[in-house]
């Protein structure tokens, strides 16, 4: 199943990563792994792990290695004992600090400064990467690797640079699938792209959740933007469902609701980007909605008040999801750019690339829902 | 065809004053009439050189003959940025509205004037979670102001519109400016980040775009001198965010839950330090960024400087006390890194003894 990815491979080994302790003076110094891209995008990540452990990296040994990183990631890269196959293994031993304790200090004390001094880039939309790959994505990677145990596959259908809209069915009451296709997508993409993802305008009406939104890389479901992330070449995350996919209720999990007015194809076909079919198979299990309540909806000015087997009976506790097992498959691309962007104008044209798209989404869902023995353990 | 005869409204306030100086400077235009209700002050009015000062409202009729005697060809209408510690109450907009009615009811009676440019303002737009994050000049919001300035201002462009409509001769541009800064100017943002503890929405974090003094000056010289586009946005490059831009102040935010928002506000506005009116309150949550591509392309010009640029230089024109400053900051980095190491050393050092 994970053998059709560039990078699928590297999935157990992190999984490894998260379980091994830190203080780890009886476990066996690992054997020096070849250097991989991803390591490097994760210093702190990487720095932690108490493996192959030269005490300081050979800077210049490094830095032909990233040419095109920019220097605050070459920097990282230095520092991570990983970047350095030829560096000498030491054993950790009890009582010590974890191996390059040093630079992950500097990372977070850097970052401090940076985020104290207001020294950092937003984009116009309000996406901020420095936040999103240093507090965002590292919150969310627990969920990702432990709790979900997310498989991505497909992921080398995504382009590594340029502007590609992914398409992906909506689930689970709470929007985690969005947050588990951006992780898949930075994290398991060997480019490390960041999702620019298509909310609904609730989302930004709300406090915090809004701001996190839009510095996550969240911007509003319109045509017009968008248009413009897709031109600037950014990589657009979309859910045509929308509330209704999200907020279905539980018996009819899996089943894909209409796809709104074909917004995204239209976006597409405008700009002539790819449009990238992806199933999320494991989202609909983790807050099973099993009745709504229109009345309290109403009055709190939300698409659906959900009553799940834990919500509201355990409060806060029914926030929690249940830790099912996920699949994100993403397939073929549909390519738009042929057809050009007058194409845009032909109603019948988008309706049916919408249902092209559509009818990809589901039957791999049947196909993944097919090969899974139930939905915690994939 | 280049102007002769330029008329400015609004020579008490910055842009209107400085626009007026930049045009007097310029031998190439033959007389500039500086209108107002109150002459400018004696720094502004002393660089104004040439320009000739008339003390006249704009509601009152008299305008139509300054207008006619002087031959005036070119009118810049700049009167309608908000007075930084007044409220934008029914006498500013009575001002705002009725003044400019009067201003291109009297244009549209003198044959001379032929090129008419209004300040406007990008909080047409509004500020609201509904809306794409980028307005270009052919957007409108889904969610529009339904009152105060940013009402007003649209009302005022709508007059413009009607006025292009019956002088189909007369060539019109509108210049939506972002909120201004600079080192010199004195507007509702510049008071607000010189607030030493600034109050924010709880909750909200706000996208901010703004322009430099001397980029929007520099832009109301050259809709002056050239025909442009009727609608152009005027804002710089990029975007901060409130508590960024706090930070880089090395001011202290002071978050406010939204219900107590309102009443911050109106302290704020009694004690004439800032007035805020809702709609300003409303960008503290939502923000609002402006496409700048007409700008470049038919206007012909790009903004010296970026968001970040004309922020930090109005922070450095103020020569802020900072409680919390980039050097303070660093300083507390490097105190950290040596106190975790020595902490380090000695626990070391004690595991080892032991």
């Amino acid at each position: 199943m994970t053998a059709d990815g560039p990078d699928a491979p590297s999935a157990p080994d992190l999984d490894g990563a998260q379980v091994v302790p830190l203080h780890a003076g009886d476990i066996a110094p690992a054997p020096a792994r070849p250097t991989r891209s991803r390591r490097r995008a994760e210093p702190r990540r990487a720095t932690r792990r108490p493996g192959p452990a030269p005490v300081t990296p050979d800077v210049a040994a490094v830095a032909p290695a990233v040419p095109d990183a920019p220097p605050e990631r070459a920097r990282a890269a230095a520092r991570t004992p990983e970047a350095t196959t030829a560096a000498p293994p030491s054993l950790p031993h009890s009582g010590e600090l974890p191996p390059g304790w040093e630079a992950t200090l500097a990372d977070a004390l850097g970052f401090l400064r940076r985020r104290l001094t207001g020294d950092y880039a937003v984009d116009e939309f309000g996406f901020d990467a420095d936040l999103t790959d240093n507090v965002v994505l590292p919150l969310l990677r627990p969920l990702y690797r432990t709790w979900f145990r997310v498989e991505a596959t497909g992921l080398h259908h995504v382009p590594a640079e340029g502007g590609a809209l992914v398409a992906a069915n909506h689930s689970g009451t709470l929007p985690l699938d969005a947050l588990m296709t951006s992780v898949a997508l930075h994290d398991d993409h060997p480019a490390h792209r960041h999702l620019r993802m298509l909310g609904g305008d609730l989302l930004f009406r709300l406090p915090v959740v809004g701001q996190l939104s839009r510095k996550h890389g969240s911007t509003l479901a319109c045509t017009a933007d968008a248009e413009r992330l897709l031109t600037a070449g950014e990589l657009v995350g979309v859910w045509p469902e929308g509330y209704k996919g999200i907020g279905k209720p539980f018996a009819d999990r899996y089943k894909l609701q209409r796809f709104g007015r074909g917004g995204f194809v239209t976006a597409a076909l405008r700009t002539g980007k790819p449009i990238i079919p992806c199933s999320i198979v494991g989202a609909e299990e983790i807050y099973p909605k099993i009745a709504d309540v229109p009345v309290l909806a109403r009055l709190l000015n939300l698409p659906y008040f959900p009553v799940t087997p834990m919500f509201p009976l355990l409060g806060p506790l029914g926030a929690v999801p249940l830790p099912t097992k996920w699949h994100i498959e993403f397939g073929e691309p549909v390519s738009t750019a042929e057809l050009g962007p007058d194409a845009a104008d032909d109603p019948m044209l988008v309706f049916n690339l919408a249902d092209q798209v559509r009818e990809t989404i589901q039957l791999t869902l049947y196909r993944l829902l097919g090969g899974r023995r139930n939905a915690f353990e994939g | 065809m280049a102007p002769s005869v330029v008329l400015v409204t609004g020579v008490s306030r910055f842009l209107g004053g400085h626009l007026a100086a930049r045009l007097a400077a310029d031998p190439s235009i033959e007389r500039v009439l500086g209108v107002d209700t109150v002459p400018p002050g004696p720094d502004l009015g002393s660089r104004m050189g040439r320009a000739e000062f008339i003390r006249a409202d704009l509601r009152n009729p008299s305008i139509v003959e300054v207008i006619a005697r002087a031959d005036v060809d070119t009118v810049v209408h700049a009167a309608l940025s908000p007075d930084p510690s007044g409220r934008w109450g029914s006498a500013a907009r009575e001002m705002s509205v009725l003044g400019t009615m009067r201003l291109l009811a009297a244009c549209q009676t003198v044959p001379t004037v032929r090129r008419v440019v209004l300040e406007s303002t990008t909080a047409v737009y509004g500020a609201s979670p509904l809306d794409p994050a980028l307005f270009d000049e052919t957007m409108t919001s889904n969610d529009l102001p339904t009152a105060g300035y940013a009402r007003d201002a649209a009302e005022i462009e709508g007059c413009l519109r009607g006025f292009a409509r019956r002088r189909a001769d007369v060539s019109t541009t509108v210049l939506r400016f972002a909120s201004l800064v600079g080192p010199r100017i004195d507007t509702v943002v510049t008071r607000y980040f010189s607030l030493p503890v600034v109050p924010t929405v709880l909750g909200y974090d706000a996208r901010l775009q703004l322009l430099h003094e001397e980029d929007a000056l520099a832009v109301l010289e050259l809709a002056v001198a050239h025909d442009t586009p009727d609608v152009v946005n005027v804002a710089a490059d990029g975007v901060l965010l409130l508590s960024q831009a706090i930070r880089r102040a090395g001011r202290v935010p002071l978050p406010v839950p939204p219900p107590a928002v309102g009443l911050v506000g109106r302290a704020l506005a009694t004690a004439r330090v800032a007035a805020f009116s809702p709609e300003q309150l409303r960008l503290l949550d939502f923000g609002r960024v402006v496409d700048t591509t007409r700008l470049r392309t038919a206007f012909g010009f790009t903004p010296r400087w970026t968001t970040v640029q004309a922020f930090d230089d109005f922070v450095r024109g103020r020569a802020f006390h900072a409680l919390a400053g980039r050097e303070r900051v660093e300083e507390a980095e490097r105190l950290v890194d040596r106190g975790v190491h020595a902490a380090v050393r000695v626990v070391a050092g004690l595991g080892r003894w032991a």
